[in-house]
C-alpha cells in the first residue's frame, strides 16, 4: 500500500489549511445560521459591467489574451490608477492582468524569493501572505500589529524586524481583517526605513476604494518608494466582482517581467470576458463605486456601534468591510467563542487567530450584509454574551 | 451642514422608510435629535410627503387594472397646462400626472377595478373635457419594475464558502 501523504511536498505538508475553511464547513452544515463570515460584497456586479461581459461572448471574444492582458484594459488600468490615486504607470510595461489580486501576489512572492529568503507580514491581515511565502521557499516573518495603534505597521516594529535575509515587506492595508489604515504619514515613517535598503513592498491595496473619512495612499506616490513598490489591486472589492477573478499588479518593469514569466506558465492569461467586462468597469462605473461605498459605510457604523453597546471593546476600522472587536473581556479564546456563538445563537463570525496568532482575543465581523441582517445577528450577539 | 444631513437622510429614507431616527443617526454617524428635527423640517417643507409601502397587488387582487392615458390638451391662457391638470388630478381615480415633453402633452396614470371601469372613465371624465384633444389608453399588462423595486427579483444569497 502507497503512503500517498509521504509522497507529498514538505513545502505542501507544511502549509496549513485556513482556519476560515474549517470553520465555515460547520455554518454550511448548519441550517438557518447567520453569517458575518463571508469576505465578498453581497452586491451583485454592476449591469452594466455584465452586459459588457455578455457583449463581448456575443461578438465571440473567447480567445486568450496577451500574457500581460489586453492593451486596452492596461491602458484603462493605468488611467485609473493616476485618476483615483496618482500613481503614474506605462500600460504596456509595468501593468500586468491577473487571476484576481491573489495571482499578483503569489507571482510577485515566487518573482522575488528564493530559500530562506525573509518576508515581513504585518499580522493580523489576510491568510495568504505566509503560505505564499513557505510555497516559494521563503520564511514568513510576522510584525505583530496592536489596538493601540490601530493596528498600523509602527516603524518601530518594522526596523526590529528587519534582518540582512529580509527580501520583502507585504503592506496589507486598508486591511482584513481589522479594517485598519495608513495614513500618508503613517507610510512615510515607513518609507524612511525601506528607502535606502533592498527591500521591495508588495502592497496590497485590493480595498483601496473601500476607506471612510479619508482616501486611499498608496505607498508608491511617496518619493523613492516609486521603483521598489508592486501595487496589488484589482476588480473584486471595488466593482462587486470576485467571481470574475481578475487583478492586477502594477510596478517596476524588471520585476513585473519576471512575474509575467510565471504568470504565462502558470495561467497563460487571465480570463478573456472578465478582461472586457473589467475595461467597461474602469471607464463609466466610479460612480458605482460611490454608491457601494456609501452602503457599506452605513453599515459599518451600525456594526461598531453595535459591538460597542454590547460592551466589547471595538476600533473603528477606516477601511475594507470588516470590523474587528476584542473579545478578551469574556475570557474565552477566539475559536471558543465564536464555536459557541455559532451553536447558541446560530450566528457564525470568523475568529481572530486565523489571521495570525496576534489575532487571538478577537473575531472578525463582516458587513458585507444587509442592515437587516446585521441587526438580527447583532441582537444574538448580545443575547449571547449576556447569557455567558 | 443641515443641508447635506437631510439629502443623506432622503437617501436613506428613500431607500427604507422603515429606518427610525436613532438608526439613520447611527448609520450617518450624526445625532439623533438633528436627524429628529431634520425629518421634522423636510416634513414641514412638504418635501417628505408621506411614507407609504411598495406593495405587489397583483399578488393579492386579481381585478386591479392600471392604465396610462396619453392626453394631447390646448393650453389656457395664462394658465398653460396647470389648470387641465388640476382639473384632472383631483378624480381619486387619478393616481399620476405629468406634463410631458414630446408627441402629447399629458401622462395620466388610473388605477381602476376593471378595464370597463378605466374605459369609462375616460370617455365620461377625461375626453369630454374643453381643452382635451385626443386621448390614448394603454393598459398595463405586467409590472416589472417600479420606482427602483424589481417586481420578480427574488434575492438569493449564492456566496460559497471560500478561505478569504
Amino acid at each position: 500500500m502507497t503512503d500517498f501523504e509521504s509522497l507529498l511536498s514538505e513545502k505542501v505538508k507544511a502549509t496549513k489549511p485556513s482556519g476560515i475553511r474549517k470553520f465555515f464547513d460547520i455554518v454550511a452544515e448548519m441550517k438557518d445560521a447567520i453569517s458575518l463570515g463571508v469576505g465578498e460584497p453581497d452586491f451583485v456586479t454592476p449591469w452594466a459591467i455584465r452586459e459588457a461581459g455578455i457583449y463581448s461572448l456575443e461578438r465571440g471574444n473567447t480567445h486568450y489574451t496577451s500574457n500581460w492582458g489586453l492593451a486596452e484594459l492596461r491602458k484603462e488600468i493605468a488611467n485609473y490608477l493616476e485618476r483615483r490615486f496618482s500613481l503614474k504607470y506605462e500600460p504596456k510595461t509595468d501593468i500586468m492582468v491577473t487571476v484576481g489580486g491573489s495571482e499578483a501576489i503569489d507571482a510577485c512572492i515566487r518573482a522575488l524569493i528564493d530559500n530562506g529568503d525573509e518576508v515581513l507580514i504585518p499580522e493580523p491581515s489576510f491568510v495568504c501572505y505566509s503560505p505564499c511565502t513557505v510555497l516559494a521557499g521563503g520564511k514568513p516573518v510576522p510584525i505583530v500589529t496592536r489596538a493601540e495603534d490601530e493596528f498600523r505597521l509602527t516603524p518601530e516594529a518594522l526596523k526590529a524586524a528587519i534582518t540582512p535575509k529580509t527580501k520583502l515587506l507585504i503592506l496589507p492595508y486598508p486591511n482584513n481583517p481589522t479594517g485598519a489604515v495608513m495614513t500618508r504619514e503613517d507610510l512615510e515613517k515607513i518609507a524612511a526605513v525601506i528607502r535606502d535598503t533592498n527591500i521591495i513592498v508588495l502592497s496590497d491595496e485590493i480595498y483601496s476604494e473601500l476607506t471612510y473619512g479619508g482616501t486611499h495612499v498608496s505607498i508608491a506616490t511617496l518619493p523613492g518608494m516609486f521603483e521598489r513598490t508592486i501595487v496589488v489591486n484589482g476588480f473584486s472589492k471595488a466593482y462587486a466582482m470576485t467571481g470574475w477573478r481578475l487583478g492586477y499588479a502594477a510596478g517596476n518593469p524588471t520585476i513585473i517581467k519576471s512575474m509575467i514569466k510565471i504568470h504565462q506558465f502558470a495561467i497563460m492569461s487571465a480570463p478573456t470576458t472578465s478582461q472586457y467586462a473589467a475595461i467597461e468597469a474602469l471607464q463609466s462605473c466610479d460612480e458605482d463605486i460611490e454608491r457601494m461605498k456609501n452602503e457599506y459605510n452605513y453599515r459599518r457604523r451600525v456594526m461598531v456601534d453595535g459591538f460597542r453597546k454590547m460592551g466589547l471593546e471595538c476600533f473603528e476600522p477606516r477601511g475594507a468591510f470588516y470590523v474587528f472587536p476584542s473579545i478578551k473581556s469574556t475570557g474565552m479564546t477566539s475559536a471558543e467563542f465564536c464555536e459557541k456563538l455559532l451553536y447558541s445563537k446560530k450566528v457564525a463570525v470568523i475568529p481572530g487567530d486565523a489571521f495570525g496568532e496576534s489575532g487571538e482575543g478577537y473575531i472578525r465581523a463582516s458587513y458585507c450584509y444587509s442592515i437587516k441582517n446585521i441587526d438580527i445577528a447583532l441582537e444574538r450577539i448580545a443575547e449571547f454574551l449576556k447569557e455567558i | 451642514m443641515k443641508e447635506n444631513l437631510k439629502n443623506k437622510i432622503l437617501d436613506i429614507l428613500n431607500e427604507n422608510c422603515q429606518h427610525t431616527p436613532a438608526e439613520i443617526a447611527t448609520m450617518l454617524g450624526a445625532d439623533e435629535s438633528l436627524v429628529i428635527s431634520a425629518i421634522d423640517e423636510l416634513e414641514g417643507d412638504k418635501i417628505i410627503l408621506g411614507y407609504k409601502a411598495m406593495i405587489n397587488w397583483e399578488k393579492i387582487v386579481s381585478d386591479n387594472v392600471i392604465a396610462l392615458i396619453e392626453l394631447k390638451v390646448t393650453p389656457q391662457r395664462g394658465e398653460g397646462f396647470d389648470k387641465i391638470a388640476d382639473r384632472i388630478y383631483k378624480y381619486p381615480q387619478v393616481d399620476t400626472v405629468y406634463l410631458m415633453s414630446g408627441g402629447f402633452d399629458l401622462t395620466v396614470i388610473i388605477n381602476g377595478k376593471t378595464m370597463k371601469e378605466v374605459a369609462m372613465f375616460v370617455a365620461e371624465k377625461l375626453a369630454p373635457m374643453e381643452s382635451v384633444v385626443s386621448t390614448a389608453t394603454h393598459f398595463v399588462l405586467k409590472k416589472y419594475k417600479e420606482q427602483g423595486v424589481i417586481f420578480t427579483d427574488e434575492e438569493v444569497d449564492d456566496r460559497q464558502v471560500i478561505t478569504l
